[in-house]
C-alpha cells in the first residue's frame, strides 16, 4: 500500500500545485522515483501546466450513473419523489410526466428502490475525465478534470482516486482549495497532510478551519509557510502555541513567482529549492519509514 | 438593482481584496461572502452581526446499535461506501462519507438507523461601514455548500430591495464546481479576477466556459499585472480574443497585504496609491458598462 501525502490549504493561491509537483521532482530524486502525483483539484487542475512536455498514456471519460424514467412503465405513484432526499425528481400525475434532473441527483439509486413498476433505469451521464501523463518525474501525473458545468466534483475525485493503483511507494495528493466535502474527500485516506500555507491574516484563517477539520479526522499533519515574508507573525505565533510542525519556509520571491507564472517550476531548480525540498523531505521520510506496509521503501 | 460576482476560477488571484476594495469605493450596496467554504471578506469588513442564524446541512445517518442486527442491507445498499464495522463487528456509518440520502433509513428492515441534519453551520446578516453584508461560516468538511450560498445570496437581495440598493457584490469562492455554479447563477454580470499566470489562464477559460453557459457577461481585470509581463500578454490575448472586456490592470502591490493586517481596504489604507486610482477607473468603467450594456 502506497504512503499517501495530501497537500492543501485552506485558502486558494497558497503554493499546493507548486509544493506538489517540486515534492515529487525531490522524491524522487532523493528516495524513491515510484511515486505518484495525483491531481484532485477537478474544478481547476493545473499540474500538468508544469509538465508541457508530457505525453498522455491513458484517457478515460467518468460517468455518473443517472435514473431515467421510462413512461410506458410508470404510474406516476410519485414514490420516487418520495424517496428522493435532492428534489431531482418531478412527477406530474394529470399529465403523466416524470423526469430525473440530472443536475440535482446525486446517483444514491433510492428511486430504483422505490420503484415497485421497475420503470427506472440508469444511463450514465459524463462528468469528466481521468488522464495519466507520462511527465518524466516519478511515475508520472494522473488529473481529474471535471466537465464545465458538472456539480459533481466530489464523485469525480473519488473515481479518480479509485483509478490509482496500490503499486505506488508514495502518492502525492494535490488537494482543491477550501474546507469542504471534495477536500475531505481528498485527504479521506491520506496517511499524511502538507498543509501550505502564507502568513496574512486570509492565509491564518483559513488554515485555522483545515487544522481543526484534521483534527477532526484525526490526521497528522505538518505546515509549510509559503510566501514567507509577506505578512506578518500572527501565523508563527498560533503554530507555536498549537504546537504544529513547520516543515519549511519558503520565502516570497517575485522572481519564483514569474517562474511559476510561466510554468517553468523544474526547468530552474536552484540549490536553494533543493535544500528546502530536501528537509520537507528529512521530515517525511521519518514518518514514512514508520509506516507500516508491503511497500515501505529501505535505504 | 444590478448583481456582480467576483469569481476567478484560480484561487489567490484576489477576489476577495478586490471586492473589499470595491465595498469602499461602490455607493449604495450590498455585500455578500458566497465562499462559505473559506469565507474571508468579514476580516476586513469587521461585521456588526444583527442576526445569527443555524443553517442544516445535509442529513447524515446513525445506527442504534441496540436496535440494529448487523443484517448487512444498510451496507448493501449503500452507493458511498459510508458503511463500516467497527473493531467489536458492529456496522457504523461514517458520517464524513454519509450522503444524506436516507436510502439506507428506508431498506433497514428494524427501523435502526435514524438521520439528522448537521448543525454546524451559521449565516450572519450584519451591517458594516460600507453598508449591510451576509456572510457565513461552514463546519469545516461540511457538505451542502450549494444550498448555503444560495440562501446568503437570497437573503442579499432580500436586503438590496429593501433598501432600494444599486449594486449586490458578492465575493466568489475559487474553481467552478457547485460553490461557484451557486454564487452565479441569475447574476447581472460576473467581474473576473485574472491571475496573469499559465495556471490563471487555464482557470479562466474554464471559468468564463461556464459563465458564458448561463449567458451572463463577463467583464476582466488583471491583478498582479507586472510579476511577468509575458504571461500577462498571454492573459490579455486570451480576454480580447474573447471579446472580454479589461476595465483595468493593477500592479503587484504589498499594501494589498499591509491593508489586510491593519482590517482596511487597500483604498482605506492608502487613497491616493496607484493600486486605488486603479480600482477606482475599474470600478467606474464597470459600472458604466453595467448600465449601457446590461440589462
Amino acid at each position: 500500500m502506497p504512503y499517501k501525502i495530501a497537500i492543501a490549504s485552506g485558502k486558494g493561491g497558497t503554493g499546493k500545485t507548486t509544493v506538489s509537483v517540486n515534492l515529487q521532482y525531490f522524491v524522487a530524486k532523493y528516495l524513491t522515483r515510484n511515486i505518484l502525483l495525483v491531481d484532485c483539484d477537478v474544478e481547476e487542475p493545473n499540474d500538468r501546466i508544469f509538465f508541457p512536455e508530457a505525453q498522455i498514456t491513458s484517457e478515460q471519460e467518468v460517468s455518473q450513473m443517472v435514473p431515467e424514467i421510462d413512461p410506458d412503465k410508470c404510474t406516476v405513484c410519485r414514490w420516487c419523489v418520495d424517496y428522493c432526499e435532492f428534489n431531482a425528481i418531478v412527477v406530474i400525475p394529470p399529465v403523466n410526466f416524470a423526469e430525473v434532473n440530472a443536475s440535482l441527483c446525486h446517483s444514491c439509486g433510492a428511486c430504483i428502490v422505490a420503484c415497485q413498476e421497475g420503470a427506472i433505469t440508469e444511463k450514465p451521464n459524463p462528468i469528466g475525465d481521468i488522464t495519466c501523463l507520462n511527465t518524466g518525474v516519478g511515475q508520472g501525473l494522473a488529473e481529474g478534470s471535471l466537465k464545465v458545468g458538472s456539480a459533481m466534483q466530489t464523485l469525480m475525485i473519488k473515481e479518480l482516486k479509485k483509478s490509482v493503483s496500490d503499486d505506488y511507494d508514495i502518492v502525492l495528493y494535490d488537494a482543491p482549495p477550501g474546507t469542504s466535502c471534495p477536500v475531505v474527500e481528498t485527504i479521506a485516506d491520506a496517511d499524511y497532510i502538507i498543509l501550505v500555507t502564507e502568513p496574512t491574516p486570509f492565509g491564518l484563517h483559513d488554515l485555522i478551519l483545515m487544522v481543526e477539520l484534521l483534527v477532526d479526522l484525526d490526521k497528522p499533519f505538518g505546515v509549510v509557510i509559503n510566501k514567507a515574508g509577506l505578512g506578518n507573525r500572527d501565523l508563527h505565533a498560533f503554530l507555536d502555541e498549537q504546537n504544529i510542525d513547520i516543515l519549511e519556509e519558503i520565502p516570497f520571491s517575485r522572481e519564483y513567482a514569474s517562474i511559476y507564472a510561466s510554468g517553468n517550476l523544474l526547468d530552474h531548480v536552484d540549490e536553494e529549492t533543493a535544500a528546502r525540498y530536501g528537509n520537507i523531505i528529512k521530515t517525511i521520510e521519518r514518518r514514512y519509514l514508520q509506516y507500516e506496509g508491503n511497500n515501505y521503501f529501505k535505504w | 438593482m444590478k448583481e456582480i460576482t467576483i469569481l476567478s476560477g484560480k484561487g489567490g488571484a484576489g477576489k476577495t481584496s478586490i471586492a473589499a476594495a470595491i465595498a469602499s469605493v461602490a455607493d449604495n450596496s450590498v455585500f455578500c461572502d458566497c465562499d462559505v467554504d473559506a469565507a474571508d471578506l468579514h476580516l476586513i469588513l469587521n461585521p456588526d452581526i444583527k442576526e445569527t442564524h443555524v443553517f442544516h446541512g445535509a442529513w447524515v445517518a446513525f445506527i442504534d446499535e441496540t436496535v440494529c442486527t448487523n443484517c448487512g442491507i444498510c451496507k448493501d445498499n449503500c452507493r458511498f461506501d459510508a458503511f463500516h464495522y467497527n473493531e467489536g463487528g458492529q456496522l457504523y456509518i461514517n458520517p464524513y462519507q454519509c450522503e444524506g440520502c436516507r436510502l439506507c433509513e428506508r431498506v433497514c428492515p428494524q427501523g435502526a438507523i435514524t438521520s439528522s441534519r448537521s448543525t454546524n453551520n451559521s449565516w450572519y446578516v450584519s451591517e458594516t461601514r460600507f453598508g449591510p453584508f451576509v456572510y457565513a461560516r461552514m463546519g469545516p468538511g461540511e457538505e451542502n455548500s450549494g444550498k448555503l450560498v444560495t440562501q446568503v445570496r437570497q437573503k442579499t437581495k432580500e436586503i438590496g430591495k429593501e433598501r432600494n440598493v444599486d449594486f449586490i457584490i458578492n465575493d466568489g469562492p475559487p474553481g467552478i464546481g457547485c460553490t461557484a455554479i451557486s454564487s452565479v447563477t441569475g447574476s447581472s454580470a460576473v467581474l473576473l479576477v485574472a491571475e496573469p499566470t499559465r495556471s490563471g489562464l487555464h482557470d479562466a477559460s474554464r471559468l468564463v466556459e461556464l459563465v458564458r453557459s448561463f449567458n451572463i457577461p463577463v467583464f476582466a481585470m488583471i491583478n498582479k499585472c507586472d510579476i511577468n509581463l509575458e504571461a500577462t500578454q498571454l492573459i490579455e490575448d486570451y480576454l480580447i480574443e474573447q471579446n472580454i472586456i479589461v476595465l483595468g490592470k493593477i500592479p503587484f502591490d504589498a499594501t494589498f497585504v499591509e491593508s489586510m493586517i491593519d482590517k482596511k481596504t487597500v483604498v482605506e489604507y492608502d487613497k491616493n496609491s496607484d493600486s486605488v486610482k486603479q480600482i477606482r477607473a475599474i470600478w467606474n468603467k464597470l459600472v458604466d458598462e453595467m448600465h449601457s450594456r446590461v440589462a
